[in-house]
């Protein structure tokens, strides 16, 4: 089942490269860098150096005793990648990632972004290691995520706003991948989520397989067995597939939760896995959100960092595996549980966490009291305090 | 032979190389890309590529990026295309090639989309984002309905690579000229541009023609190109920027006019 390095870049029939020629030797060179790298002493001893003393590795894996009282199911666990420098589990990629492009004598890094984390936790690894960086993100995003913007700028990142298309997270990679094809003797693109061409899939998934590995440690050292059920948002799906993947050999039942809007039968929704078909974009076949002729659709959710029309192509994989169950939860779900985490718990996830928070509570409710379940908690919600705010408010009003 | 292939050879022997001049189906409108195609044809173009938008067009620049979305905005789709297509088709035996990315063909399925475009009309397919090694099925539906597959290859390609792109094209292999997305600005090119031309057609030889694209804008960059060696100049924003500047009516004229000015580089002397 476990699909250690993908042959022919592929997982079953999704993932490959579709690219443009221009973009062959520069995934080609990055490949050869990555099996190299990937698995020599010193890099990987440098690596978690870093993980340990300067993003604060491992997490703990906390108990979550109020939110497990007040559900009345399941032990509920928090895997705390929001206590991680940047406020989110994408530093562990971006240290990786950071790490190699240095071996690989890049000096210019380019990111996309979408709710600004990864771009945040690329400003921050570049910082770090000495490299320079530059950041698109999607107009739409920049205004609802000010603050990130704000803060890639003090990290001494470049950020450039796209203006094209649906001005979110699918059109910062375009622009990203453009600025590739211009700069690509030169520049380093450090992708964010398990998507792109090979082998960015199968590379972010190894950098993030560190949450899963350390939730399987944790479990084991508690409770003496792997956990029953896993819990994980999914917008590319980076989170998701690095608590996934260590587990997928052992008994856990797994769930992938995607941003279901304002609900999958309207058309504002980012439920990629749960109502899409195949199909081509950013490098890599996979499920998308597409039209009857192939034109990639419009996605909407509260949450930006899950606002994208594709997924990472081992998820597709492991959908129609059945590996991992794939299901949504609504802005408004999120939002409750987003509520409900801060008061019980004294913890503010990300929007996007709160959709696996959400999903979590229904499913801890139908399990018997001795299993347990864990949610990746992918991210702190500091950044979303004024979404939540402005939600809330109109809400109120909706509702008078 | 197909239509790319004896075009090739009927320039050949009037001792002439190809203008491949671009038009994008529905920008501005269905009728307008018509009156285009006319002024191409009208202007001395050899082949007519033509454009079926995408929404993330990842390849292209600005002006082919502000096309496809209002193309896509007014509605084109694959049947208003197919429309456009064989209406084309009726007026002139031009080889007509079709670009778009790979996800258009895939989504309707390449044994579905491939023998109805090539019903209508179309003679060849440039897809900027269908690597090598993900091209085996499409290249046996392209094969079965007796198409040209016409592959890019870059600056930074290798020979090697060169060698087996070359294997699987037909019609012309495609050299991307500069590092960047269409529709560069740049007067003149660069060295690099005119070593990459070279090194392509001493692997090419005499098997299969070449055309050059990406930022080929004017006239004397266009002669620089063919004096490097290239079989063809494919030009394709500097016509929607020129579509952008002027009136509708005025349209097929003008887009003739500049045609010509660029069909001129490629007749020797």
């Amino acid at each position: 089942m476990k699909l250690e390095y993908p042959k022919n870049g592929k997982f079953g029939e999704f993932g490959g490269r579709f690219i443009p020629e221009t973009l062959v030797p520069a995934v080609e060179e990055l490949e050869e860098a990555y099996l190299k790298f990937k698995d020599d002493k010193n890099f990987r001893q440098e690596l978690d150096y870093y993980l340990k003393k300067y993003a604060g590795r491992p997490t703990p894996l906390y108990f979550a005793k109020n939110l497990t009282e007040f559900v009345g199911g399941a032990k509920i666990y928090l895997k705390r990648e929001d206590l991680l420098h940047g406020g989110a589990h994408k530093i562990n990629n971006t240290l990786g990632q950071g790490l190699l492009a240095k071996r690989m004598k890049k000096k210019r890094i380019i990111a996309e972004t979408g709710a600004g984390q990864h771009g945040v936790a690329t400003a921050m690894a570049c910082a770090a290691l000495g490299l320079q960086s530059e950041v698109y993100m999607g107009y739409k995003d920049t205004q609802r995520q000010k603050l990130n913007v704000f803060r890639m700028k003090l990290l001494g990142s470049k950020v450039h706003p796209v203006k094209e298309g649906t001005q979110t997270l699918k059109d910062a990679i375009n622009e990203a991948i453009r600025d590739w094809i211009t700069n690509v003797n030169t520049t380093y693109y450090l992708l964010g989520s398990a998507v792109g061409p090979h082998p960015y899939p199968v590379m972010v998934r190894d950098f993030q397989s560190v949450i899963g590995n350390e939730i399987l440690l944790q479990m084991k050292e508690l409770n003496k067995k792997s956990p029953d059920s896993v819990v994980a948002c999914v917008g590319g799906g980076s989170n998701a597939i690095g608590t996934f993947y260590p587990l997928v050999d052992e008994g856990t039942s797994m769930f992938g939760v995607e941003a279901g809007g304002e609900g999958i039968r309207t058309e504002h929704h980012s439920a990629t896995l749960t109502s899409g078909s195949k199909g081509i974009l950013h490098g890599m076949l996979t499920y998308l959100l597409q039209d009857e002729y192939g034109q990639i659709k419009d996605t909407h959710s509260i949450a930006a960092g899950l606002d994208y029309p594709g997924v990472g192509p081992e998820h597709s994989y492991l959908k129609d595996s059945k590996r991992v169950k794939y299901d949504t939860v609504n802005d408004s779900e999120a939002v409750n549980a987003f509520v409900l985490l801060s008061k019980y718990e004294g913890i503010i996830p990300a929007l996007e966490s709160a959709h696996a928070v959400a999903y979590a509570i229904k499913l801890a409710k139908k399990m018997p009291k001795h299993e347990t379940i864990v949610i990746t908690l992918s991210g702190r919600g500091d950044k979303d305090v004024e979404v939540i705010e402005k939600y809330m408010s109109k809400n109120v009003k909706n509702s008078r | 032979m197909s239509r790319i292939q004896d075009k090739f050879s009927e320039l050949k022997a009037k001792n002439q190389k190809a203008l491949i001049a671009y038009a994008m189906a529905g920008y501005p409108s269905d009728k307008e890309t018509i009156s285009i195609v006319r002024g191409l044809v009208n202007g001395g173009a050899d082949i007519i590529e033509i454009g079926l938008p995408f929404s993330d067009p990842l390849a292209d620049g600005p002006v082919i990026q502000n096309a496809s979305f209002k193309a896509l905005q007014k509605g084109m789709n694959f049947e208003r295309f197919l429309n456009i297509v064989q209406k084309i088709r009726k007026e002139t035996d031009i080889p007509l090639v079709l670009m778009t990315y790979a996800n258009i063909l895939y989504n309707k399925g390449y044994d579905k989309f491939i023998p109805i475009i090539k019903k209508a009309g179309i003679d060849g397919i440039i897809l900027p984002d269908m690597s090598m090694e993900e091209s085996a099925q499409y290249l046996k539906v392209i094969h079965k309905n007796n198409m040209d597959a016409i592959f890019l290859i870059s600056p930074n390609t290798s020979e090697d690579r060169i060698r087996k792109i070359a294997s699987i094209s037909s019609g012309f292999v495609y050299l991307v000229s500069v590092y960047g997305t269409t529709g560069g600005t740049q007067q003149q090119f660069q060295q690099y541009t005119l070593d990459a031309i070279k090194n392509a057609k001493k692997i090419l030889g005499k098997k299969l023609p070449l055309g050059v694209g990406f930022g080929v804008n004017n006239a004397e960059q266009a002669r620089s190109i063919l004096q490097a060696g290239a079989d063809a100049i494919i030009v394709a924003s500097a016509f929607l920027r020129l579509v952008d500047k002027i009136p509708q009516i005025k349209i097929q004229s003008k887009i003739a006019s500049f045609a010509k000015s660029l069909k001129k580089t490629t007749i020797l002397e």
